[in-house]
């Protein structure tokens, strides 16, 4: 079982993206579990098709200790399996902790299925706290992907969650697999985006492009491969997940100092 | 003498030694002596002092009986905190009002997970709602435990609300354990919403010529009942005690009295200083426990009111109280006198009972606190030398401006003067270290290894301290009592607490049990091994 955590700066394209990639890898025949580490509750919704199911922690809340899996755990697209942590409202209690509330009650309940091939955690934002860096920590996610664009503020948040990863790299063996560029359609993205990747000591694993597509299908609360699978976006998921599938690439990454940062931007052409 | 500061260090690496050598010192060696004192304790040591929660729910609010305390947060910080100090009360049914006695229940939240991550503040509001149902007290005070102070439930608002459903007294304490040093920073806080939210609240006028607070007593043992008892023989009415024994009603009526005592100068010296600049009342600072100290502190406020009548009151009321205990007094003196001492309590205590000790004639070798600021240790003069830290940057410092209602001035420029020339200080407090003999050891913030060096090196008759080392001073095989608790004794407060001091010390020095004990492991090796392998013999 391959666990893979998605990280990325806010609103950059982690839930997107990472269902589209799933769904990609269920062509493929893969066996998959979601789980949302978000209390949006947003992680699952055009694999499952909708906001339907309830989260752990308001399963948690209203029922006690005494959960029923199914209740949680719903498949949907490709037999993938999609859990919703969720959380509190914004502004009240701690959803860092309710990120590792839900981990270890996940566990409990047993959907770490031995049959699944992957489980993907869609993390919120940044890493914020450690309630956040939970699925990275020790036993759970081994591999990471950092969603990021071209745009100065994903590549600096990159940079920062680098610095997370390379905290539990050391004690535990979490890795980065790559960035994957959501592109943002910046001149000259996909170099600098290769460029900051290199600094980092790791790889662009794919350039994803924007296309309309992708919200087409989001409206209609499916993914690209789901809802037309012979756009030439759909083509694209297909193409990450063959990449993620056989990526042996992973490294502890070596975040760079800010300033280091500002002048590959700065030989990017975009701060000028 | 410092030998013996170098003796008990010695085993520190260097830079636990350069940290640790501030904080112990000879008096008499400095010029002036200067104590290190409420900063961090270093991480690793067992440090035996409490955190902010302690100081704020434990120690300043705890013993304030007629209000419900409702402790936000997991169970245990409410259960640790509940009957375990020895601050007693006793319910009393005044005209009209009713002020119950709560302290035989421990309210708290009992935060769960759930709770931590959607927010506790639903259930505050329910088991606020709950103590309406069921007890219908008149104040309600909220304490913050550390997991609240991290998720940010706002607690000021609950009360907020609490007060306008119910029109009741409701306030909230952010005295999350982690804040500050030590128990140190809950004091502060306890003392700002004291008088922030009560003291002045109420209408209750003195019926007495003299009245008086006396601050800083938690009646311990019943310690403020006998203060209370001794000044009412000389007709002084006490109109609250902070807060031993007392209860929100009186302590809102606290700026109608005349004069503040001050008995625990470190816990409660915010709320002397705020009352001295918002309603003009002098604070003395006073001291019941010790013979000498009961004399020269009636003595002092006899002085204060100037009052030829009263003066002459409290000298009778003197020499009557002596009379009853003259000759057990004696008595104990002939046993007592020529032995050591030790005394490592909270941030006054170890220099009231340092006089104490004196009527005895016991001699105190070795004396310390464990959350005390610099100004306990060298005198009030040194507090604009203190300079401020981030920790205690981080404790809200408040100042108050004078009310325009009962703002008032009871002695002249003049008349204070005269009193400054009799030897009585006002708003002031002079320190431990000037009641010390040259060549006795201060050791601010001790630990159970240091406790140790120190038993090994001085050699004390008795050991005063708390429950966190009593065990290892008494393993060690000498007496130790607790100067938190009394040992389930007590008072020792007054003229009669001095001579059940003065049994119980003798009691316990006469049935020295742990001085015949010895560890097997001590005299003979209790563990035998052999090396299997032939080369490493
Ligand atoms: N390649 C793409 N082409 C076009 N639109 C995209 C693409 N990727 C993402 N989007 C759009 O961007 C929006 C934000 O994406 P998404 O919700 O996946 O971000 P996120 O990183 O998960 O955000 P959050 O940090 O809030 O969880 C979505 O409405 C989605 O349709
Ligand atoms: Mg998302």
């Amino acid at each position: 079982m391959r666990q893979v955590a998605i990280y990325g700066k806010g609103g950059i394209g982690k839930s997107t993206t990472t269902q589209n990639l799933t769904a990609g890898l269920a062509e493929m025949g893969k066996k998959i579990m979601i789980v949302g580490c978000d209390p949006k509750a947003d992680s699952t919704r055009l694999i499952l098709g909708g906001l339907a199911q309830k989260t752990v922690l308001d399963t948690l809340r209203e029922e006690g200790d005494d959960i029923d899996l199914d209740l949680i755990l719903k498949k949907g697209y490709g037999g993938i399996k999609g859990v919703e942590s969720g959380g509190p409202e914004p502004g009240v209690g701690c959803a860092g902790r309710g990120i590792i509330t839900s981990i270890n009650l996940l566990e409990q309940l047993g959907a770490y299925d031995e049959d699944l091939d992957y489980v993907f955690y869609d993390v919120l934002g940044d890493v914020v706290c450690g309630g956040f860096a939970m699925p990275i920590r020790e036993g759970k996610a081994q591999e990471i992907y950092i969603v990021c664009s071209g745009e100065m503020m994903a590549l600096y948040a990159a940079n920062n969650i680098a610095k997370g990863i390379q905290k539990y790299a050391t004690t535990g063996g979490v890795r980065l697999g790559g960035l994957i560029c959501n592109s943002r359609k910046v001149e000259g993205e996909e170099e600098l985006v290769k460029a900051v990747a290199k600094e980092i000591g790791t790889q662009m694993i794919h350039f994803v492009p924007r296309d309309k597509a992708v919200q087409k299908a989001e409206i209609n609360k499916k993914t690209v491969i789901d809802f037309s699978p012979q756009e030439a976006q759909a083509d694209e998921y297909r193409a990450l997940a063959k990449k993620v599938d056989e990526n042996d690439m992973f490294v502890i990454p070596k975040p760079m100092p800010i300033e280091r940062l500002e002048q590959i931007l700065m030989e990017h052409g975009i701060m000028d | 003498m410092s030998v013996i500061r170098e003796e008990v260090l010695d085993k520190y690496s260097a830079k636990v030694y350069k940290n640790r050598k501030e904080h112990v010192i000879t008096v008499g060696e400095g010029n002036p002596d200067v104590v290190s004192a409420n900063t961090r304790a270093i991480p690793g040591i067992i440090t035996q002092r409490g955190c902010c929660f302690a100081g704020c729910k434990g120690v300043v609010l705890g013993p304030i009986k007629d209000a419900v305390i409702i402790v936000h947060g997991p169970i245990g910080c409410a259960f640790y905190t509940w009957g375990t100090r020895r601050h007693k009360a006793i319910a009393d049914e005044r005209k009209g009002e009713k002020a119950d006695s709560y302290l035989e229940y421990c309210f708290s939240t009992d935060m769960q997970e759930a709770d931590i991550v959607f927010g506790g503040e639903k259930k505050l509001k329910k088991a606020i709602i709950e103590a309406m149902d069921i007890i219908k007290p008149k104040a309600i005070f909220i304490c913050s435990t550390c997991p609240v102070g991290l998720i940010g439930d706002d607690i000021h608002a609950v009360a907020k609300w609490a007060e306008e459903e119910y029109g009741i007294k409701c306030i909230g304490f952010s005295c999350e354990g982690y804040k500050g040093v030590s128990q140190s920073a809950g004091h502060h806080i306890a003392n700002n919403q004291l008088i922030r939210h009560i003291i002045g609240t109420g209408d209750k006028e003195p019926v007495s010529k003299y009245s008086v607070n006396i601050l800083g007593e938690y009646n311990i043992g019943g310690d403020g009942w006998e203060v209370e008892k001794l000044l009412k023989r000389c007709g002084i009415e006490v109109i609250s005690i902070f807060t031993g024994g007392s209860s929100y009603r009186d302590i809102k009526n606290a700026h109608l009295a005349d004069l503040n005592l001050v008995q625990c100068h470190r816990s409660i010296n915010y709320v002397a200083d705020m009352m001295y600049d918002k309603y003009g009342t002098d604070w003395l600072k006073i001291n019941f426990i010790g013979i000498e100290s009961c004399k020269e502190s009636l003595r002092a406020i006899g002085e204060y009111f100037g009052d030829i009548e009263l003066k002459a009151r409290i000298e009778e009321v003197i020499a009557d109280e002596i009379g009853n205990i003259f000759e057990e007094l004696t008595y104990l003196k002939s046993k007592l006198k020529g032995k050591t001492a030790a005394l490592y309590v909270g941030g006054s205590r170890s220099h009231h009972y340092q006089l104490l000790l004196k009527d005895f004639g016991i001699r105190t070798v070795l004396a310390g606190y464990e959350f005390a600021h610099r100004d306990d240790y060298e005198g009030r003069t040194v507090i604009p030398e203190i300079k401020p830290d981030a920790d205690t940057k981080n404790i809200e410092s408040i100042t108050v401006e004078p009310d325009p209602k009962f703002y008032k001035v009871f002695l002249s420029e003049e008349q204070k003067n005269i009193l400054k020339e009799k030897g009585i200080l006002l708003n002031d407090y002079p320190g431990m270290i000037q009641d010390m003999d040259e060549g006795a050891i201060i050791c601010d913030d001790l630990n159970h290894f240091e406790t140790e060096e120190f038993l090994k090196v001085l050699k004390p008759d008795i050991f005063f301290s708390g429950i966190k080392d009593k065990f290892v001073i008494q393993k060690s095989g000498f007496l130790s009592r607790q100067l938190h608790s009394y040992d389930y004794s007590g008072p020792y407060a007054g003229f009669t607490g001095s001579v059940i001091f003065g049994n119980d010390l003798l009691m316990g020095l006469s049935t020295p049990a742990w001085s015949y004990i010895h560890a097997p492991w001590k005299s003979n090796p209790c563990l035998e091994a052999r090396l299997e392998v032939e080369e490493y013999a």
